[in-house]
């Protein structure tokens, strides 16, 4: 039985309950509902949170661990010489997945029964045609022990399914049942229900906490496991990056480093002046009218996807700057360079600085303003004398909020920037980042075992810490400054 | 005007500033400010200067996309070369490959240049063959494999030129570049203006652009965005399932019940953390969360899904915080003073007074998300995908792509034709986000309350 029919099951009891559950509350009220302490639907409620809860529950849970736990079986009775041809475990156990599958679909299309998949063995041959026939392909003639590996993995999914199924739905039967019981005249449904609701949201609200869990573990993990196999001092503190997959790799994160910065650096020059001054112009000079086109004008380049500016790097900005300045000047002859990643993502990042330091201009108190102004001051000294010293840690906040956007910035690096690690000056010159490598290091075929996929890891770890670190800074600031004018 | 004023008194200098002269000073401070004003238009000016290349080079090298060049042949298809046992048995035609149907293309050709007086110096019958895609042959035998009773007539058929001479007519590919081009030649390049003067070469709406599913290196002209479109749509839809019910249940929580005290206080750093982790660590997540421990496939929608929801919740969280925030406390008052309980406060009355803010917050999230292109590029939707994936929900798992990472994986092949193909998914992309920002403009503008 697929899990789609159990989903409909478990659906259409909840929906069957709802209405008995309702009408019994009814009829134990003799009619007249102001006798109930609840409305009617709170017991129909009651009833379908009593069946749909603890069944969907339980079968996250299985769905979670059934393949863990027979994984675990099947790969403990796989035989030790085999697993020793094989060179690997995880390899072998991946063919005896791959096959039992092959099996299932058999079975599922009707090629054979359940009985004649037991029966299969090796020496009739032919296991490969059989499943080609259905179109599976396998990749090699199957191993007697492989092939009893698969029957028995399958024989186990079969089965933990059929108890899975039935565990369900005699959980979710037991609740409807329970419930029905419980609704009476004097039953507390209403409360019952708004708990169970609140526990819902409190479950929704802390899905963000997981999140961050995930992010920390799955990272924290796999970086463990990297520097298992490769030293930590290596890694950080070699200028070299030449990853090589027959292994014996340089896998040094300095020029990485170093790429993202000088690139982010570049976005920053562009960016801050630019954004600022657009800033101060929209909040201090604009009238309503140029403000309102202007303004969301610039909005409007916040909302375009990274792989727009992207593939404008790769085609305009990068020939462009390569044909007119990096060539007649004998700096280079790469289209994508250092200045082309960082001037696009400076474009990206013009709006970010210009609409937070908006916020923070208008904040700093117009009596500020005014005393300046009383005291003759122009505009702009005004602006220069009092506005900006004022919200200078709301702006620097939002430079360190930038910055951080742009180390983590992947699609305009991975298309502008080019994917030479080097450490160098010049800056028509190629280099790479760290989110580049992030990429090309997971992409395509990879093998979690080696080193060389594993420091993707590394990678996204030190990314993360920096651009955590970045922005809890900006935000102490930030906060800090706010809570002077509240 | 007193004489007070106007006189002095002796032994001071007499004043040489003027309130209708500027002084040296003034004129300075004047100039600065004049000088600091512009800087500031100058800055407004770069940033709107900006926009405006970005969308034109994008427009100027994607709208050709929409353009393509065909050629109409009327085909034999011959029965001695697709049905040799004359059976019309589609397991016996299907035996025929497609490398059985290019002669067929051929002939046709040479028919209709003898049938038009055209003639070419120097050029064999392939020669004049290779104008044609090689995805002609693939259409014919879809053809005739869904109408085998067809065979031994002669078929009007509308195919695609070759990405070369498509080039050549959208100025891509010219005379000069031909003759150092090992793709095309000088001679196939006059075949082509020939057959458009006669008539049989056209261009015309690209529909098989929008609809088409990817085509491999050597058929830029045939490489379409169906797959692409239909994968993106699956993932929205996920989406839209998961992170609106979450997101709202997620804010009410925070904003209508939670105490204040450390785990609320978690949360909320959390969730601001988690708007500002770079994306590709959200791919990095998924890579290892949901395709290496839970075992989901990869690049299936579900998992591309389950990312972006991830990512999306944030901003729908402080979207719908905002508009929980903005309906006034005097509505739950009068709710709570009528007798109705904390939730039902909530959930009959603020609720619905804040939808309009939700929903403009849930559709600018998902335009955020549709643009998405780094986490998807992890979970392995790069792979080159031609299969339409099946209707959900066994399509959700299935292979497909997505419009950003189509554009991406298009910027990775060698033949210019697809540089044309990325900038034209991006025109559609871009489309997609323009309608779903005007429509979160348009429910703003309609529905928001000011209280």
């Amino acid at each position: 039985m697929p899990l789609i029919w159990l989903f409909a099951i478990l659906f259409a009891l909840a929906a069957v309950g709802y209405v008995l559950g309702r009408q019994r509350a009814v009829a134990s009220s003799g009619g007249d509902i102001r006798r109930l302490h609840s409305l009617p639907n709170y017991y129909g409620m009651n009833v379908s949170i009593a069946v749909l809860v603890p069944g969907l529950l339980v079968l996250f849970a299985w769905l979670l661990v059934q393949p863990m736990v027979i994984e675990n079986r099947i790969s403990a009775q796989l035989p030790a010489e085999t697993v020793a041809e094989a060179t690997d475990r995880t390899l072998l156990m991946s063919d005896v997945r791959r096959l039992a599958q092959g099996l299932e679909t058999a079975i599922s299309v009707g090629a054979m029964s359940g009985d004649e998949m037991r029966g299969l063995t090796t020496d009739a041959g032919g296991i490969r045609a059989a499943l080609a026939a259905v179109g599976v392909a396998l990749g090699s003639d199957v191993e007697p022990q492989v092939l009893a590996a698969a029957q028995s993995y399958l024989a186990l999914t079969r089965t933990g399914n059929w108890v899975r199924n039935i565990v369900v739905i005699l959980l979710a039967a037991a609740g409807f049942l329970w419930s029905m019981r419980q609704t009476t005249l004097t039953f507390r449904a209403r409360n019952t229900v708004e708990r169970a609701i609140l526990v819902l949201l409190i479950a929704a609200a802390s899905i963000a906490i997981l999140t961050t869990a995930g992010i920390v573990f799955s990272l924290l993990f796999e970086s463990i496991n990297f520097f298992g196999q490769y030293p930590i001092s290596e890694f950080f503190f070699s200028t070299t990056w030449s990853p090589n997959f027959r292994g014996n790799s340089d896998l040094g994160i300095l020029p990485l480093l170093w790429g993202t910065l000088y690139i982010s650096f570049i976005a920053l020059i562009v960016a801050v002046p630019v954004g600022l001054f657009a800033a101060i112009y929209l909040s201090e000079y604009a009238g309503p009218k140029v403000r309102g086109v202007a303004k969301p004008l610039i909005e409007v380049l916040a909302g375009i996807p990274t792989i727009v500016y992207g593939l404008f790097a790769l085609i305009t900005v990068g020939p462009l700057l390569r044909d007119y300045f990096a060539q007649p000047l004998g700096l280079g002859t790469s289209g994508s360079s250092v200045m082309t990643a960082g001037l696009v993502m400076g474009i990206m990042l013009i709006p970010f600085v210009s609409s937070l330091s908006d916020d923070i201009i208008n904040a700093v108190p117009q009596s500020m303003r005014d005393g300046s102004f009383g005291l003759g001051a122009t505009r702009s000294e005004t602006i220069r004398q009092v506005v900006i010293p004022a919200a200078l840690p709301g702006i620097v906040g939002a430079i360190l909020l930038a910055a951080s956007r742009a180390i983590g910035e992947t699609m305009i690096v991975v298309l502008g920037a080019g994917a030479a690690a080097r450490l160098d000056l010049n800056p028509f010159e190629a280099m790479t980042t760290v989110t580049v490598k992030i990429v090309s290091q997971l992409t395509g075929d990879t093998d979690f075992a080696a080193p060389e996929t594993l420091v993707a890891f590394a990678l996204g770890l030190t990314l993360f810490v920096i651009t955590l670190g970045l922005n809890v800074i900006a935000l102490v600031i930030v906060r800090k400054y706010r809570e002077q004018y509240e | 005007m007193t004489d007070i004023s106007a006189n002095p008194p002796a032994g001071m200098p007499a004043a040489k500033s003027s309130l209708l002269v500027q002084n040296d000073r003034t004129r300075k401070r004047n100039a600065a400010e004049k000088r600091f004003e512009i800087y500031g238009m100058m800055a407004l000016g770069f940033g709107v200067l900006a926009l405006v290349v970005l969308l034109t080079s994008i427009l100027g090298n994607g709208l050709s996309a929409f353009q393509q060049t065909f050629l109409v042949l009327n085909v034999e298809l011959a029965e001695d070369r697709l049905d040799k046992t004359g059976t019309r048995d589609l397991e016996e035609i299907k035996k025929v490959s497609t490398f059985g149907y290019a002669p067929l293309i051929n002939a046709a050709l040479e028919q209709k240049m003898a049938t038009l007086g055209i003639a070419i110096d120097g050029m064999d019958a392939k020669d004049a063959g290779d104008i044609v895609s090689k995805e002609a042959a693939a259409q014919l035998r879809d053809f005739v494999l869904a109408n085998p009773d067809l065979i031994g007539t002669t078929q009007e058929f509308r195919v695609l030129a070759n990405g070369r001479i498509d080039g050549y007519f959208k100025d891509r590919v010219t005379m000069d570049s031909a003759e150092i081009d090992s793709n095309v030649s000088v001679e196939q390049l006059q075949l082509a203006d020939a057959l458009k003067e006669a008539g049989a070469l056209t261009t015309g709406f690209n529909w098989s652009f929008i609809t088409a599913p990817d085509a491999s290196d050597q058929r830029p002209e045939a490489a379409g965005l169906g797959v692409a479109i239909l994968g993106s749509l699956y993932m929205m839809m996920i989406v839209l399932v998961l992170a609106l019910p979450i997101g709202v249940a997620a804010s009410i929580y925070l904003e209508e019940f939670a105490p204040k005290n450390r785990w609320t206080d978690l949360i909320e750093v959390n969730i601001s953390n988690l708007a500002a982790v770079p994306s590709i660590v959200f791919g990095i997540l998924g890579l290892a969360i949901f395709i290496n421990f839970a075992g989901l496939p990869q690049s299936a929608p579900i998992v591309g899904g389950l990312v972006l929801t991830l990512m999306t919740l944030p901003t729908i969280i402080i979207a719908t915080r905002a508009s929980l925030k903005s309906v006034p406390p005097s509505i739950r008052d009068a709710a709570l003073g009528v007798g109705a309980s904390k939730m039902q406060a909530v959930f009959h009355h603020v609720l619905p007074l804040a939808a309009p803010g939700i929903l403009t917050g849930t559709i600018i999230g998902l335009a955020q998300a549709l643009g998405e292109t780094a986490p998807l590029l992890l979970i392995g939707m790069v792979a080159f995908v031609k299969e339409f994936p099946d209707a959900p929900p066994e399509g959700f798992f299935d292979p497909a792509s997505a419009l950003p990472v189509q554009v991406f994986n298009w910027t990775q092949r060698s033949d210019p034709a697809f540089v044309e193909r990325a900038s034209g998914a991006i025109i559609v992309l871009l489309v997609f986000l323009i309608a779903m920002n005007t429509i979160a403009v348009i429910l703003r503008r309609r529905f928001e309350r000011r209280w």
